[in-house]
């Protein structure tokens, strides 16, 4: 005798609900990472809007790509790829520029605006962690926002290479010389090793620090953010007359593996040499990412005792 | 098993004492009005039991400690604070796709039928919305969350009559299709009596008074009492004593009806009109729980 059919829809609406009763932790992050992304519409329109502009002015200055390749043809080979490629470190360090601001801004905010505008307490009303929300918060300035910004400056530049080449091949010349001392494939390697590595991953103490003080503060979180750093400076020079914090501070935030040392300055061929694998090597990678862990935990236990403002 | 059980909860903020040691058990089934002047402490004992706040002393909630647990709880347990915590940046459908994200227990076809009968569309931002539709917005997704226990803290502050009414209306018929365990918060108290099944008073953080609707329709009668029988009405030690159109109006407890009768118009006292002659009887002094 076969299983009267309304017993079997029943047993599966069942096994569903079983099923369908538990959404897993990854289910859970995913989405408190994509409502971020929907309250904060500048972590993608932001790289986005730069990236047009950028792109508009570009385009107007192709009318003189032709004679500036001309003149650059007669430069020594460094000087050369330096002059052609230089409108792609422009686009580059403009998108950066715009994402790290993006990145300071939102976590300065990130766990101090729920609580002003009392919409935490409609957060914890879910059946969501503090600890998965501060890590889908924490995600957006260390992975997201660098990987948007990764995307859309190879976006970019690929866009800006297209161009070019039709420009150059429209008047007659040679697109082989654009695409040599532009190796796309290569600068997006060293895009993703320094947007995604060294902005994201190797300043995420810097955003921990910023998510700690978003969900410290009561009010003024940047002033929290900013005037610690500052103190511990400057007792440190009246104290001792050294300064062996902000010299720290600048050393591993400005320096670093990914940039070769060198305090911020990036020209791509710098970047050149292998930069995941001394990135990887570097102890200070690890022990900024202990430090990140430490933020984001006082930042956990700060969010589940903190209330509205 | 009680799906709230406090013994001897306390919270102190420095010096205010918020809870002063509350002993409370909701089973199954309740609806618990939380009924309380401002600053009696309601907030805070309904913050303790969703885990927004620490306390002392003991603290249960479907059988789970509420402050440890929360994430865990709030799978059961459904909040509504007052009006306006819904983020206003968000969009009626982002508000749906995220609960049906992280809610196991979330309906989204209920949401979406309770919103159609709504003058709300999906592509609203919730900050296009009044306070009365945001209100509407939020027991809609609260309403298709299929939970054991729903928390609410002055639902309906700042709206208007109609809303107030659609909203406790929706909650009783939802209640009599669920058989959902509510514990409101509120003092607007003519509002939520006819949804009650029970009552607790509290008064600058203790419980002053505790009892069934039943009870109070059994044991708690006012009498508008003929001028003529004032006396003999006094005689019989009323609990608190009012006027009202021209006639004293006098609340007895556990006194037989049939004797009242004889000294004017008897019937059951509105729970507002309870809650002042409780907390005046009382004469300010804070007391322990009755029974």
């Amino acid at each position: 005798m076969s299983i009267p059919s309304n017993v079997l829809t029943d047993l599966q609406s069942r096994s569903e609900a079983m099923t369908t009763a538990e959404t897993s932790a990854a289910r859970r992050l995913l989405w408190s990472v994509r409502r971020e992304i929907w309250e904060n519409r500048s972590i993608y329109l932001a790289p986005l809007a730069v990236a047009a502009l950028f792109l508009v002015g570009f385009f107007v200055s192709l009318v003189r790509l032709p004679a500036s390749m001309r003149a650059a043809s007669a430069l020594a080979p460094i000087q050369r790829q330096a002059a052609i490629e230089q409108p792609y470190v422009l686009a580059a360090i403009m998108l950066m520029a715009i994402s790290i601001l993006v990145a300071v801004f939102y976590s300065v905010d990130a766990l101090y605006g729920e609580r002003r505008d009392r919409s935490i307490l409609f957060w914890k009303s879910m059946p969501v962690s503090d600890r998965t929300t501060v890590l889908a918060k924490a995600s957006i300035p260390i992975l997201v926002l660098p990987l948007v910004t990764f995307a859309v400056t190879v976006a970019t530049q690929f866009v800006m290479l297209l161009t070019s080449s039709a420009i150059l091949a429209a008047s007659g010349m040679s697109v082989g010389a654009l695409w040599r001392d532009v190796p796309f494939f290569e600068i997006s390697g060293i895009h993703l090793s320094h947007i995604v590595g060294f902005h994201g991953i190797w300043w995420a103490p810097l955003y921990g620090w910023l998510l700690l003080a978003s969900a410290w503060a009561k009010r003024a979180p940047f002033l929290w953010a900013t005037l610690p750093p500052v103190a511990i400076g400057a007792v440190e020079k009246i104290a001792f007359g050294t300064s062996h914090f902000g010299l720290f501070l600048q050393d591993h935030f400005l320096g670093g593996p990914v940039t070769g040392g060198s305090g911020g300055g990036m020209s791509m061929d710098m970047l050149g040499e292998g930069p995941w694998g001394r990135f990887l090597l570097d102890p200070g990678l690890y022990v900024g990412l202990a430090v990140t862990a430490v933020f984001l935990l006082v930042a956990v236990w700060l969010r589940r005792s903190r209330g509205p403002i | 098993m009680a799906y709230i059980e406090a013994r001897g909860l306390r919270k102190t903020y420095g010096a205010t004492v918020a809870l002063d040691g509350i002993d409370l058990q909701v089973e199954d089934g309740r609806i618990l009005g939380l009924i309380g002047p401002n600053g009696a402490g309601k907030t805070t004992a309904l913050n303790a039991i969703v885990g927004l706040t620490s306390y002392d002393g003991q603290l249960r909630v479907l059988g789970r400690d509420p402050w440890t647990d929360r994430a865990r709880l709030m799978r059961d347990v459904t909040f509504m604070a007052d009006v306006a915590v819904l983020p206003r940046w968000a969009r009626v459908s982002q508000m749906l796709d995220y609960v049906a994200g992280v809610h196991p227990r979330f309906d989204r076809a209920k949401a979406e039928a309770f919103l159609a009968k709504t003058s709300i569309r999906p592509s609203s931002k919730v900050r296009e919305l009044s306070k009365g539709m945001v209100t509407q917005l939020h027991l809609a997704l609260v309403m298709a969350i299929d939970a054991r226990l729903l928390v609410l803290d002055e639902p309906t502050l700042g709206l208007d009559l109609l809303y107030r009414k659609q909203f406790y209306d929706s909650l009783l018929s939802d209640y009599f299709e669920q058989s959902r365990t509510v514990v409101v918060a509120t003092h607007q108290v003519d509002e939520v009596q006819h949804v009650l099944t029970d009552i607790v008073f509290l008064d600058r953080g203790r419980i002053v008074f505790r009892r069934s609707m039943e009870e109070v329709e059994a044991r708690f009668h006012e009498v508008a009492v003929h001028p003529d029988r004032l006396a003999a009405a006094r005689a019989l030690h009323p609990i608190h004593e009012r006027e009202g159109f021209g006639r004293g109006v006098l609340l007895f407890e556990g006194v037989d009806r049939n004797q009242l009768a004889a000294l004017g118009d008897v019937r059951t006292p509105s729970v507002a009109d309870l809650f002042v002659a409780i907390l005046s009887s009382r004469g300010g002094q804070v007391e322990g729980a009755t029974r």
